[in-house]
């Protein structure tokens, strides 16, 4: 499927949260990058996502490819808890 | 001006009686008797305030409680038992014992005789000034039984021309020049009172005495027009003017109010309030209110004055529909377009999905009226698609905060400044964006306090008169995290922490691992230099100034938020507070300013599309459940669409319906062609406002909206101050804004029969536990009131993390920088930042629409000497600024306020539309976007973009409207 400019939107913002993680050293990176999407990305954008790592799209950073499982799929009940915005 | 009857306010608050001389705040008191009363005062208060404590009003000209008292007009003369003379009430301090007599044979002569003499050189044909009624010139005469005046014609300041015709030296003419208010000199008597309110509260020192003895005259600058001079119009010299020679044009026009109704300004967080005086049901003037809490009585010019626009041309009254945005405007009755409206969105729903639509408010909203919003949006639509414009500008601030210290609340109250040995001001420019607070501040620089401005730009505070120790960090934008880290560094490194409040407040073992992260020589101010551009021994200055000091409290604005970095640079600070132990007490802590009126209140309603109100993520079982069980439908647990989100699913033919109230995101979001795609993309926008704004273009329904004058509900300001606002006047438009969204979540298939915003609140209270005490009646009873607000705190919380951090334990954040991705090149070699003005607000819609557009009418770009010269640029040139995302045209400003490559420019125009150029980039976070840094090229030009001259022909296309027979 071709890529449309929002999915290198998606892309762009998985990156930008998965180097922020990288740099807790406290915090296992992979979790906290899923964490955050589990908890602010709708299951559309996550899906997206998810099938954009699964096609093996070389933009998407190492961390977010190991978050990967760790992304909850839509039907999943959402456990993740964050608040505060 | 006295004994104003305000409505639903109990006396307490009610008491606007001008107690002469400012309170005292010691515990002490002193017992005196005054004509023969026993009054009890605290100690070092003036005999005058005394006197009114027991109902006693001395006369008075040249004093008032807002400011200390010179003693000048010798009106308030007193007896006292045992001294000689008749001292001046106002400047005589009350003694234990003292016996004092404000009637007596003595000071009546002596009061008429003052009296007679003002009056000799003053105007007698007060019956038609427009002073009339307010002049306390009459109301003193009357008052000390002034007869006669024996002076006969000579020399005066009144008349125009001496008897054989020629120009009177002494008499000048009245200065109009100020849109708002008039200076006729001829009613001045020289009491000082303008000029010490504008040094003393405003901060300005605008205004000025020239001459000597009968020469004497107050001029405002060099002796220019108010227009001219430094005068920034905030109304507090009129306020204090005792003879009307300071005077609101509004007052002249339309004579004098009649009534008051007390309510809370519109424009910028700092929620000032004010007394909306009327006649009849017509707004005569805006008066600051001296209860107050975020203002104490001060005003600036868009609160006092800027309130126009509620009555301009361009309002639209009628609601209005449209099949197509190419179609012109077709007005209608309420019934048909609320229909129209909800069928539309219920069709999209069937067609593309339930997540197909979505909502989204402004900070300019209520409470009341977000909240029912985001409501609809989830009972009713059954999607989490809510956002509110807090999304782009301080949402990292609620993830920063909530992430180190467990919530996103701002800790201190404006009040705490009194407390602050040293003010950290990053990122925020208040003098401009939160004047009332920026005065506050200006008084506390005077009185010592010290300074730190991190800043690119060299922001007004740093120019404060009579500032002392004050250090400017000139940032490269981007580069907070960076230079934030550096001076944490520093603190750490030098051993400038708080071991005790560390180790008892905060996690030990994130302590430990973040000591280890920041110590590193890459974090030093030395190592970053190059990066923020910043000297390195300045930000040691800094740090060892910000953690050495005393009481230190940081405030920060859009210049923290709106970066890739806005939430890591937001944890910064955090960091700073925590290790310096800079929390939980008046003086110290992290204070948000937020930017518009109610952006804490429309975080606080759960406009955001993952959290609930009261910042409950809405994955949360419990959390669903209250609402459930108060809704009586289940609701929908996934995440929703964030404002960016939104605008890439529009393109990408997945979002098609759209509720805006009282946004215009076409002038206030970045990369505006892509804005425009998208709205252009959907099948229904539904845009509530006043005007017909920038995003109505794309609109294919108009919901005429109310103003802050026509509607009850509340804001929430920057402190967390839940404010009334007060209906003044009937909705010109038919309905209250709430009243609107009920129509349109009924027609929905909602079953709403809310009939009073308080019911609202009520309901916010019983589902949200930071509101549970809230209700109309306890902001009525004490004014406002400040969350949280529950059993733990039944009058609210005006400092958080009192005795514990919210969290439990602190968590410190390793704070590491990245660069953004915005990078200066060879063909975009300047960062452009942006900002506000003083006299206009966001995106201007309001504020366009009166005479603040006399001091600013038009977006400049402020560009330094040396990138004019480079490029040929002359002050005033047309200027062309272009981005890889866009391109606009402004004027040029040079001025070496902003630094080599960098230039800035201001948001309030739709003409020049800044955020053409600005990019898509946002917060890693929250999304919130990377406003302050694009990198840009600027060049001479003539003419204006193609971007600007495909709105213009668009604009014109769009807002045609065939009115109904």
């Amino acid at each position: 499927m071709k890529k449309r400019k929002s999915d290198d939107t998606l892309i762009r913002m998985a990156n930008q949260i998965a180097t922020y993680f990288d740099s807790q050293k406290r915090q296992d990176a992979r979790e906290g990058t899923a964490d955050h999407i589990n908890g602010s990305w709708t299951p559309n954008m996550r899906m997206r996502l998810i099938n954009m790592i699964n096609a093996g799209d070389a933009d998407i950073g190492s961390t977010v490819v190991a978050a990967e499982a760790l992304i909850r799929r839509p039907a999943e009940r959402p456990t993740h808890e964050e608040g505060g915005l | 001006m006295r004994n104003f009857i305000i409505p639903d306010v109990p006396p307490e608050f009610a008491d606007v009686r001008d107690f002469g001389t400012p309170p005292q705040k010691t515990t002490e008191t002193v017992t005196l008797t005054i004509d023969g009363y026993e009054v009890t005062v605290p100690a070092g208060t003036s005999v005058m305030r005394a006197a009114v404590e027991a109902d006693i009003m001395i006369p008075k000209l040249c004093s008032t409680d807002s400011l200390e008292a010179i003693g000048s007009c010798r009106v308030c003369l007193v007896e006292i038992d045992g001294r000689k003379g008749a001292p001046a009430s106002c400047t005589t301090p009350v003694e234990s014992g003292m016996v004092v007599h404000t009637q007596s044979d003595l000071v009546n002569q002596l009061r008429k005789g003052v009296m007679e003499l003002y009056v000799s050189d003053h105007p007698r044909d007060l019956l038609t000034s427009p002073t009339n009624g307010l002049n306390l010139i009459q109301e003193v005469s009357a008052a000390v039984g002034l007869r006669e005046v024996r002076y006969g014609k000579g020399a005066n300041h009144v008349i125009d021309r001496v008897d054989d015709g020629e120009a009177n030296p002494l008499y000048r003419n009245t200065d109009a020049s100020n849109p708002y208010f008039s200076f006729d000199p001829t009613l001045c008597i020289l009491c000082f009172l303008c000029q010490r309110a504008c040094d003393d509260i405003q901060g300005t020192f605008a205004l000025t005495f020239e001459g000597r003895g009968f020469d004497m005259a107050m001029v405002p600058g060099q002796d220019q027009p108010f227009f001219e001079s430094d005068c920034v119009s905030c109304g507090a010299c009129v306020q204090v003017c005792p003879t009307g020679s300071l005077l609101e044009k509004s007052v002249a026009e339309m004579g004098t109010p009649e009534r008051s109704v007390l309510t809370t300004c519109a424009y910028c967080g700092v929620g000032c309030q004010f007394e909306a005086q009327m006649r009849g049901d017509k707004l005569v003037r805006m008066i600051p209110y001296k209860h107050g809490k975020a203002n104490h009585g001060h005003s600036c010019v868009k609160g006092r004055f800027a309130y126009g626009y509620a009555n301009h041309v361009d309002r639209i009254l009628k609601p209005m529909v449209r099949e197509k945005i190419t179609d012109p405007w077709r007005e209608v009755e309420w019934d048909e377009a609320i229909g129209y409206a909800a069928k539309r969105l219920k069709e999209i729903q069937k067609k593309h999905g339930t997540d197909s639509v979505g909502v989204i408010t402004s900070s300019r909203c209520t409470n009341e009226e977000t909240y029912l919003v985001q409501k609809m949006a989830r009972q009713i639509l059954r999607t989490n698609n809510t956002d509110t414009c807090g999304r782009v500008c301080h949402s990292p601030t609620g993830y920063g905060m909530n992430t180190t210290l467990g919530t996103s609340a701002g800790t201190n109250d404006f009040d705490s400044i009194e407390f602050t040995d040293v003010a950290m001001m990053i990122g925020c420019n208040p003098t401009d964006a939160h004047p009332v607070f920026g005065s506050r501040l200006r008084a506390r620089l005077r009185e010592g306090m010290k300074l730190i401005v991190i800043d690119p730009r060299r922001t007004d505070l740093l120019n404060t008169p009579h500032i002392g120790e004050n250090i400017h960090l000139a940032t490269k934008p981007g580069t907070n995290v960076a230079i934030l880290s550096a001076i944490a560094h520093v603190i750490v490194t030098e051993g400038l922490t708080d071991q005790e409040y560390i180790h008892s407040q905060c996690d030990v073992d994130a302590w430990n691992g973040y000591v280890e992260f920041i110590s590193d020589p890459r974090h030093s101010p030395e190592a970053v230099e190059a990066t923020t551009q910043v000297p390195a021994n300045l930000v040691r200055d800094a740090a060892r100034l910000y953690a050495s000091a005393g009481n230190g409290a940081t405030y920060h604005g859009l210049g923290v938020t709106e970066h890739e970095q806005g939430s890591t640079a937001v944890m910064c600070i955090a960091n700073l507070a925590m290790m310096t132990g800079n929390l939980g007490r008046p003086g110290a802590g992290m204070n948000p300013l937020r930017g518009q009126n109610n952006v804490q209140g429309s975080c606080d309603m759960g406009s955001f599309p993952n959290e609930m109100p009261g910042y409950r993520h809405i994955s949360d079982p419990e959390t669903r459940a209250i609402f459930e069980k108060a809704w009586g439908v289940p609701l929908p647990e996934e995440p929703g669409l964030r404002i960016p989100n939104m605008f890439d699913a529009a393109i990408d033919g997945e979002f098609m319906g759209f509720y805006i109230e009282g946004e215009d995101l076409m002038q206030s979001d970045p990369d505006t062609s892509h804005v425009a795609a998208a709205l252009e993309a959907m099948e229904c926008v539904i845009v509530h406002d006043l005007f017909l704004n920038e995003t109505a273009m794309y609109a294919h329904v108009f919901l005429p909206g109310s103003t802050f004058l026509e509607k009850d509900g509340t804001f929430t300001n920057s402190e967390r101050r839940i404010n009334r606002v007060r209906k003044v006047t009937e909705p010109k438009n038919g309905y209250a804004d709430w009243e609107i969204t009920q129509m349109l979540a009924n027609a929905l298939g909602g079953d709403w029969n809310y009939t009073h915003p308080s019911q609202i609140m009520d309901e916010v209270a019983l589902t949200t536990p930071s509101f549970a005490g809230v209700t109309f009646d306890l902001i009525d009873q004490l004014g406002s009131v400040q969350w949280p607000c529950n059993e733990d705190a039944p009058e609210g919380t005006p400092v958080m993390h009192v005795n514990q951090i919210k969290r439990g334990k602190g968590l410190f954040i390793d704070t590491e920088y990245v660069a953004s991705d915005e990078k200066t090149g060879p063909r975009f070699p300047l960062l452009l930042t942006t900002g506000r003005i003083l006299y206009q607000y966001n995106v201007g819609a309001q504020t366009r629409r009166t005479e603040n557009e006399a001091w600013h009418s038009e977006d400049v770009l402020e560009i330094h000497p040396h990138d004019a010269e480079e490029r040929g640029i002359a002050a005033g040139d047309t200027v062309r600024i272009a981005s890889r995302t866009g391109e606009t045209t402004l004027h040029a400003y040079i001025t070496d306020r902003v630094a080599v490559g960098v230039v800035y420019t201001t948001f309030h125009h739709p003409g020049s539309q800044a955020n053409v150029v600005t990019t898509d980039s946002t917060d890693w976070a929250t999304n919130c976007p990377e406003y302050k840094v694009t990198a840009v090229q600027v060049s001479r030009t003539n003419a204006p973009s193609d971007w600007q001259q495909h709105m213009k022909d668009t604009a014109e296309a769009t807002r045609k409207i065939l009115v109904a027979e």
